[in-house]
């Protein structure tokens, strides 16, 4: 029966490599390290400028980042707290991250609903979230005046702009049989922007590998408490092992 | 402590029951590697239970704020997540544990006379698995549980004349909605629960009546000392109780490194647009069943009319309920069975899982034509067994087990 087990874990080792083979759109690699803090805390910060003011993140509280990235809460409320509740009060510190705009104002002005970023990076992929947000270049026929090679026609304008520059797309023709198909080379830039490329590169990596942290806070906690469960397997195995061995040494 | 047994054991068969079933059970000595997983199946069905209770405290089974509240139990409740990770984790754990057991039962013919009722009990406890799974997951109310349930409760719109009443009254909608949400969940988390435990509890106590089979398929009882206890069993505890330990606690290394490094499981445990909110207007570009479904939705695919597909689908469960009497072969263990039944059982398990794979790409010629040679391949195992196995030529069983 060792020729059954052994096909089977061959056939299920190779499904992931099948698998793999019939990949999607290109994505850039997106260069992020959860447990880098700085960086994290950097990409609070664009967050909290550039995106948190159409989408919300409301599964999130605020006091939890302040805990998880080491900040104060007086930072944080200075950073990301610019909203009053009903009654006028500042909001908290430990409420959700929602945001005042309504769905049906966000239809008349960009056509659909902005999506809620909790669980974006977990939804679509830190690669996905990486190579979009570099993705946009000029497109006049587009109501935003912009249009994004990794999501089509996107309802969002790019409100990064200013620190980008703007670009075009750069296409190169790819033979597929006889049929010429165009494919992305890469983008051209026609005005820079307040950031250099490189530099621009970077700004969305820290807000990429916030908002990878943002669909899952907890998940520094969970591999730091992983490692010590599977230590603790490993020496319950020494014991079991050996009861097992003393009960079965009279087993013939 | 021996006063104590005594009054409860004059009240209730407490002492009796534990020789019965532990003490004085005698099993085979020669268990291998593949006799571990009935009792890890059990662990897992207690860790579900144990772990969907501490859920069940936080979640909300309510369309508006059931995506919410899994949500806040990730982030909000103190270890919430581990929680709901082991939960997770569990369901994809327990079908891999009980795939394993059904194997072992194929290889050794566990289901042959005069194991059949165990072999029953066990295939509706396999029934019963796959509802309990299917009504769970529909419960985080994602995008995937909404569509991915979609797609197969319309399957019993297929059904002539009752289709369409039968799945109006499955939902309590006319689309997946709230109602179905709340039934799911009651269905979830009581009905279906009573009915695994009470399946268990008879498939041990049929087990334990006829005692277990072993990798040689050689009644123990056959040969028996002079006290009547068999010459090749052992009592389950302790012996078999401090080998399960050491079972259980490899399983949960293997089930703690996907837990707290892999609990997306690739996306295939926790599919990514499971992480958006359900949403009836907007169809995700590519739709799978959760993994342990897939094989049979392989099937489904493969043929292409409806009903039909429907109808071989529940074939591909329904054959295996037969298995008792499809196998007419006396001799129970494959390490004595022919060539022929031992190349048929490894093409049913190659097939099995292509068609797992199969299933989750999305549809081309290649892949349906692949699903349809993998589908007829899965029912040609029984077809050529009922065949095969009547004068089929077997190597010769020993009398005793072999180490």
């Amino acid at each position: 029966m060792k020729k059954i087990t052994t096909l089977l874990l061959a056939a299920v080792m190779l499904l992931p490599v099948m698998a793999a083979a019939s990949g999607g759109a290109h994505l850039y690699k997106a260069p992020i390290d959860i447990n880098d803090k700085e960086s994290l805390r950097r990409g609070a910060k664009a967050f909290a400028d550039y995106c948190y003011s159409c989408h919300s993140a409301s599964f999130m509280r605020f006091n939890r980042i302040a805990k998880d990235l080491d900040m104060s809460e007086d930072e944080v409320r200075e950073m990301m707290i610019h909203t009053r509740g009903k009654k006028g009060d500042p909001t908290k510190i430990g409420e959700l991250m929602k945001v005042s705009m309504t769905d049906d104002y966000a239809k008349n002005a960009f056509g659909t609903a902005v999506p809620d970023l909790s669980l974006a990076a977990r939804a679509r992929g830190a690669d996905w979230v990486y190579s979009y947000l570099r993705s946009f270049y000029v497109d006049p026929y587009r109501p935003t005046g912009f249009n994004n090679t990794v999501f089509p026609d996107v309802g969002m304008p790019h409100v990064l702009w200013s620190l980008q520059g703007l670009q075009e797309p750069v296409y190169k023709k790819v033979m597929h049989g006889d049929v010429a198909v165009e494919e992305l080379e890469g983008f051209e830039q026609i005005q820079a922007g307040k950031l250099s490329r490189v530099e621009y590169d970077m700004f969305i990596a820290d807000l990429t590998n916030f908002m990878v942290y943002l669909a899952e806070p907890v998940q520094v906690e969970r591999r730091s408490l992983g490692w010590k469960v599977l230590l603790f397997l490993v020496v319950l195995f020494g014991f079991a092992y050996a009861l097992k061995k003393e009960y079965w040494k009279d087993v013939h | 402590m021996g006063n104590l047994i005594a009054w409860i054991d004059d009240r209730f068969p407490l002492t009796k029951m534990w020789n019965e079933h532990l003490a004085e059970y005698y099993a085979p000595k020669n268990f291998n590697f593949w006799y571990f997983f009935g009792s890890l199946a059990l662990m897992v069905l207690v860790i579900q239970i144990i772990s969907g209770i501490f859920l069940t405290m936080h979640y909300k089974p309510d369309g508006a704020t059931a995506f919410a509240s899994v949500e806040y139990i990730m982030r909000d409740v103190p270890y919430g997540w581990l929680i709901r990770y082991i939960h997770s984790t569990g369901a994809t754990a327990f079908f891999i544990v009980v795939y394993l057991h059904m194997l072992r039962g194929l290889m050794y013919g566990s289901y042959k006379k005069p194991r059949e009722l165990i072999w029953l009990f066990g295939m509706f406890i396999y029934l019963a698995l796959m509802a309990e799974a299917f009504m769970g997951y529909l419960l985080p109310w994602g995008q995937m549980s909404y569509w991915g349930e979609q797609v197969i409760i319309s399957l019993f719109s297929a059904i002539p004349v009752i289709g369409d009443d039968l799945t109006l009254w499955i939902r309590g909608d006319f689309v997946i909605g709230d109602a179905t949400l709340n039934r799911f969940f009651a269905l979830h988390v009581i009905a279906l629960p009573f009915v695994l435990v009470f399946l268990v509890i008879a498939h041990i106590i049929a087990l334990h009546e006829v005692g277990s089979n072993n990798p040689d398929g050689v009644e123990i009882k056959k040969n028996k000392d002079a006290n009547g206890i068999p010459l090749d069993g052992i009592p389950f505890h302790p012996y078999y109780t401090v080998k399960d330990i050491v079972g259980v606690v490899v399983f949960l290394f293997f089930f703690s490194v996907i837990l707290f490094y892999f609990p997306d499981g690739g996306g295939y445990m926790l599919e990514h647009a499971n992480f958006i909110a359900s949403d009836p207007l907007k169809t995700p570009e590519h739709i799978a069943p959760v993994w342990y479904f897939t094989p049979f939705y392989a099937i489904l695919r493969a043929v292409p009319d409806k009903l039909l597909g429907v109808g071989a689908m529940f074939a591909a469960i329904a054959f295996l309920f037969f298995m008792p009497w499809i196998d007419r072969c006396k001799v129970k263990s494959v390490r004595y069975r022919s060539g022929i039944y031992k190349t048929n059982l490894i093409v049913f398990c190659i097939s099995f899982v292509v068609l797992g794979w199969l299933a989750m790409q999305p549809v081309t010629e290649t892949i349906t034509l692949m699903s349809r040679l993998f589908s007829f391949l899965y029912f040609a195992f029984f077809i050529v067994l009922y065949i095969t196995s009547k004068n089929e030529s077997t190597k010769p069983v020993p009398d005793r087990v072999t180490s």
